[in-house]
């Protein structure tokens, strides 16, 4: 038995001396394997006077239970040992940039243009779109702006033939979607439209949505109400409207629609008035023009720019620059 | 237009029940009455100290040869000042600034007038021109006053400087408000206030002489009043209130007989013409032009007429363009003794597109075309002989009236429902208001049946062009309520659920992608230069602007590379390493008498494949990158099979990198590297990729249709091909599927490779083969068989052998 207490502290010092875990293992089969030391003495107990048998075995299942436990947790400490070190020659720079990624972006006037669809798609307007090459009809015509009609002045229109053009706004997409369907009509027309007119707040090219709503008793208090609503959602915050008649041959009555604009200068603060877009209750003559009877429907419409709004919103202050595409600028509303 | 806010003052004085309105009310009141108020400036700069001089000697200064030595009184004393005007002389009436007074500067702080020596001699103060006072933005020489100015006076209170030019822009609905009676009439109505211009009184003729006229063109000049006057002094001067109220409406003084009639323009609304009678042959005939007939105007510029155009003639020749502008011959000169003065009713429809056919735009046509009050010639025609008389004497005969009274224009009686003011402004006005609203605008009213039926019956006055029907008395209603007090509601809504369809994607979903693979996007405008479109699109000729803003603008792009290959070289010049682009916009291609205007989506790829980063290298983007960023707008649509890249030629596109892209065997793009020399044409360094897509085409979506999952394990065979260098992968794939058998659910080439070990001729294709099949475990012998089958025809049809 003083075998046996040796081998058990042999077998704990072999553990402790264990450096990795092929040589732990090494120690288990030295001793707890099959034909290990201390499993030896277990097969020799055939040699002992049987009533010590059981007394004896006790003694070596407790030795080796004790030399397997000490294996166990020195295994346990060679793995954290060796995972610590593999964790610790993993490490890496996280402060270094990911790899070679880069978003692009919508031009702003993409950006603006969706966020004004947005608003009123949720109030349930589709998006209607049209040529950009218009015949007079649709573009003056059918607006209550006949040839040689003062208001043509008004519009700076790029032709190519007497009777084709330019659309000078997107008017007569509203004008071909009345064609094509009687009320309701709920409807916002974005796009592209034209005017020759070219200086630093000019753009011969520039964007309009327009918006039309034509139904059974449709007023002018509605009309005011929606654009009130659109330039809150818009700006998000209350944004004082101020509707100033005006003329439209497509429109009556027909208004400006301004917003108060506050500005800090050093003078101080500077409250004025900015025209942001056109808008009235469709004209009867419109109506007769699409074949909707007037006596049964009204309908308001509004338009205004959309280089505008985005310059509003953005703080734009030249409006060259929507269509120079310089990434700089361009990446600025990513 | 720009009016003296005095003078608007001399006929109406507008106040409330918080008194009376300042500049700024008033400016505000007639802005939100639909006039709007474009700016409003001081007639004068800030000055003080400045009174009426008087020149009472000159001599030359001793030490200088450009200045004068001059003794100016200012009524009580002589004041020794030097001078450089070239026009200061002996007797004439100057402004006088004297020491102490103060002149207007940019700055607003004022410039002190302090005694001065100039060349050795004291100047006791200054003589002053227009623009030194800030009556105007340049002058040459010293401003000259009347001999009947009183020296000494305050110069400020003698030209009444304390007053405001107001400019309102007018909206072609609104010619009643283009003279001071309108803007007095209007302001009147909107203040309520009562109006009261001069007084116009019938001036009784003194002589017989009567100019005939015969109106051949009834409809376009239903009216035509004439009158002679004769034996008037056309030298004599314009009196300086008159020359003053021109200037602050920004007309200049020229005689005082065109003064006069420019002054009845500005104060009354209606445009008169002045003839010098011993020009006039027989008498006034008014008809239609003769087509070619020819006439110089008064500006000096000859016309040949175009039939369409109303003309004041005599028995000999045409000599005005009626309402348009007057002839240089008939005009009044210096020589002129007798008058025929004009005023007349052109019909605007007649008048109406004409000046501008000519090339013209007068104020009396602007009014004309817009509409003047037809039953305004006669009170013009009176006040003009008045004033005629009062600056340049003359003896007046009888006012002769040429007058077709069913040429007239009728006003309208429009009927008015009260129910229609409800339904259109949502809102109940009371029905006093109503009645009172459109009397007050001078409409004659009538009220009808009552309660809710109640309907009113207006006509309106001659000077009101735009009242014809309900909507024009509903918008006046609003007008002079005031829009900001109208109601405000949200609309009701009848809105069922918008239907969407599934198999369309919207243009949001392709821009968010290209977003996502690192494009920006951009926006070039619809017309291009001519030169520019033709290199981008050589066989197809662009449609061209009538009137284009330049040269740069001037054709209809007939794809977007123009627009966006300049964006992409505007961004390289800035250094820019890395450049994609996308645009989303119609092209325009004409085909026979049609022009086709195709939503399109267009990119453009320049510089590196990736940022500059530590971890990638500075690669140059190439085809099959921007081919890759296509494929996955392709793969969008669910339908990627259904597109093929054909080999094919472009004009703009390298011909040995270039892709026809198709749908189903159907053009829909194109994809491609700028042609080198196109390239080296627009100054791009690097190669520029371009892509070119129908919106249509990527828009229409397969809706997914699920199929079922497979349990059974996949089998995977990779084949080493080895085929010529020139042989297209599309063929190779094709034949591989063609004897791949119908289980072959994956082929995927994973290498390609050209070089050592390989005939330098040929080129190794590593391809990736999975089958799998839907309800049972296919067997070794079944994928080899498919193997030696693909293997077989690979190099039957494409002498494609496996690589040793």
């Amino acid at each position: 038995m003083e075998n046996l207490e040796a081998l058990t502290k042999q077998a704990l010092g072999a553990v402790e001396q264990a450096h990795d875990v092929a040589a732990l293992d090494q120690v288990r089969v030295q001793f707890l394997g099959k034909k290990g030391e201390i499993t030896s003495l277990m097969k020799n107990l055939g040699n002992v006077a049987p009533e010590d048998r059981p007394k004896i075995g006790a003694v070596i299942n407790e030795a080796k239970t004790q030399v397997q436990n000490a294996i166990n947790a020195r295994k346990e400490a060679l793995e954290a040992e060796a995972l610590n070190a593999k964790l610790a020659s993993e490490t890496i720079d996280i402060t270094l940039p990911g790899r070679a990624a880069q978003t692009g972006g919508l031009h702003p006037v993409t950006r603006t243009l969706e966020r004004i669809e947005s608003f009123f798609a949720g109030a349930g307007y589709q998006v209607a779109e049209g040529p950009e090459v218009e015949d007079d009809f649709h573009n003056f015509e059918a607006l209550n702006i006949p040839s040689h009609h003062p208001a043509r002045a008004m519009h700076d229109t790029f032709y190519f033939d007497a009777h084709t053009l330019l659309r000078t706004h997107t008017s007569p997409v509203q004008v071909r979607t009345m064609e094509a369907q009687q009320p309701p009509i709920r409807i916002i027309c974005p796009g592209r439209v034209y005017r020759c007119d070219y200086d630093q707040t000019h753009s011969p090219m520039f964007h309009q949505v327009e918006g039309l709503l034509v139904d059974k008793d449709i007023s002018f208090a509605d009309l005011k109400g929606t654009l009130e609503q659109f330039t809150a959602a818009f700006f998000e915050r209350d944004v004082k409207v101020r509707l100033r008649p005006s003329y439209f041959p497509f429109t009556e009555p027909s208004a400006e629609i301004d917003i108060e604009w506050v500005v800090e200068t050093p003078e101080g603060t500077k409250h004025g008035w900015l025209e942001i877009g056109g808008c009235g209750m469709v004209h009867p003559k419109v109506f007769e023009a699409v074949g909707i009877d007037p006596e049964q429907y009204s309908g308001f419409a509004f338009g205004m720019g959309v280089e505008r709004m985005a310059m509003l919103r953005y703080g734009v202050n030249d409006l060259r620059l929507f269509f120079e595409n310089d990434l700089r600028f361009l990446q600025q509303f990513n | 237009m720009k009016f003296s806010e005095q003078w608007l003052r001399e006929w109406v004085q507008p106040a409330d029940s918080e008194g009376a309105w300042g500049t700024q009310q008033l400016c505000d009141q007639v802005t939100l009455a639909g006039l709007e108020v474009d700016g409003v400036e001081d007639v004068a700069g800030e000055f003080s100290g400045v009174v009426v001089g008087q020149v009472v000697q000159r001599e030359q200064h001793p030490d200088a040869d450009k200045l004068s030595l001059c003794q100016v009184s200012d009524g009580n004393e002589t004041f020794q000042i030097v001078c450089g005007a070239p026009n200061v002389r002996e007797g004439l009436k100057i402004p006088f600034a004297k020491i102490g007074a103060v002149l207007p500067t940019e700055d607003g702080k004022g410039f002190k007038i302090k005694k001065a020596k100039l060349r050795g001699v004291e100047s006791f103060g200054m003589l002053c021109a227009e623009q030194e006072l800030g009556l105007s933005e340049a002058s040459d020489g010293l401003m000259e006053l009347p001999e009947s100015a009183p020296v000494g006076d305050d110069f400020r209170e003698y030209l009444g400087l304390d007053d405001k030019i107001i400019e309102v822009d007018l909206t072609p609905n609104r010619a009643d408000c283009l003279s001071i009676a309108g803007l007095a009439r209007e302001v009147g109505v909107l203040s309520k206030s009562d109006v009261q211009g001069p007084a116009i009184e019938a001036v009784a003729p003194t002589i017989d002489d009567k100019a005939a006229i015969e109106v051949s063109a009834t409809e376009g000049c239903p009216r035509y009043l004439g009158r002679i006057v004769k034996g008037v002094n056309v030298k004599a001067e314009t009196p300086l209130w008159m020359m003053e109220k021109l200037r602050r409406s920004g007309i200049r003084s020229i005689d005082p007989v065109v003064d006069i009639t420019n002054y009845i323009l500005l104060e009354q609304g209606q445009p008169m013409h002045a003839f010098d009678l011993a020009q006039i042959d027989g008498g006034i005939r008014v008809r239609m032009a003769e087509q070619g007939e020819k006439l110089t105007l008064l500006d000096g510029q000859e016309v040949e007429l175009k039939d369409n155009t109303l003309v004041i003639a005599d028995h000999n020749q045409a000599l005005a363009i009626a309402g348009i502008m007057g002839g240089e011959h008939s005009g009044v000169n210096s020589e002129t003794q007798d008058l025929l003065l004009e005023a007349a009713f052109f019909n605007p429809i007649t008048i109406a597109g004409r000046a501008r056919s000519y090339g013209l735009h007068t104020d009396s046509s602007h009014r004309f075309e817009r509409g003047v009050d037809y039953e305004l010639a006669r009170n013009a025609m009176e006040r003009a002989t008045a004033l005629v008389i009062e600056v340049c004497g003359g003896q007046p005969g009888p006012v002769v009236e040429a007058l077709s009274e069913k040429d007239l224009p009728v006003a309208a009686d429009i009927t008015l429902r009260n129910r229609r003011v409800k339904q259109v402004l949502g809102l109940e006005m009371a029905q006093d208001e109503v009645t009172e609203i459109l009397t007050r605008l001078g409409m004659d009213v009538t009220v009808n049946g009552s309660g809710d039926d109640v309907s009113w019956t207006a006509k309106a006055p001659s000077y009101r062009f735009d009242m014809a029907i309900e909507a024009d008395l509903i918008e006046e209603l609003a007008r002079i309520y005031g829009y900001n007090r109208l109601p405000v509601r949200t609309p009701k809504a009848h809105t069922p659920l918008a239907t969407a369809p599934e198999a369309k994607m919207g243009i949001k979903d392709l821009r968010r992608q290209l977003v996502a693979r690192g494009y920006q996007e951009a926006i070039t405008y619809s017309f291009v230069e001519p030169k520019m479109q033709k290199a981008m699109d050589p066989e197809v000729e662009g449609l061209a602007l009538l009137n284009p803003i330049s040269i740069e603008m001037s054709v209809m792009r007939t794809n977007l590379w123009a627009g966006l290959v300049g964006a992409v070289s505007h961004n390289l010049k800035r250094q820019q390493p890395r450049v994609r682009l996308f645009e989303t916009g119609l092209r325009f291609v004409p085909e026979g008498n049609e022009l086709i205007q195709t939503p399109t989506l267009a990119m453009a790829v320049c510089g590196t494949r990736m940022p500059q980063s530590w971890s990638t290298e500075d690669e140059a983007v190439d085809f099959f990158d921007v081919k890759g960023d296509v494929e996955t707008l392709l793969a969008r649509t669910g339908e990627a099979d259904a597109y093929k890249f054909i080999v094919a030629q472009h004009p703009a596109l390298h011909p040995g990198q270039t892709a026809r892209i198709e749908k189903n065997g159907k053009a829909v793009g194109w994809i491609g590297a700028i042609h080198p020399s196109l390239q080296k044409q627009v100054g791009v360094k690097q190669t520029v990729y371009l892509v070119e897509l129908d919106q249509d085409a990527i828009q229409q979506m397969a809706v997914p249709a699920f199929g079922e999952l497979s349990k059974f394990p996949e089998m995977r065979r990779d084949l080493a091909l080895v085929v010529n260098q020139e042989q297209q992968v599309e063929d190779v794939f094709a034949a591989i599927r063609a004897k791949a058998g119908e289980y072959l659910t994956n082929l995927n080439l994973f290498d390609v490779y050209v070089g050592k070990g390989i005939d330098p001729d040929r080129k190794s294709l590593a391809l990736g083969l999975t089958w799998q099949h839907p309800s049972r475990t296919l067997t070794d012998e079944e994928v080899n068989d498919s193997v030696n089958a693909v293997l077989a025809h690979l190099e039957q049809s494409l002498g494609a052998t496996l690589r040793g």
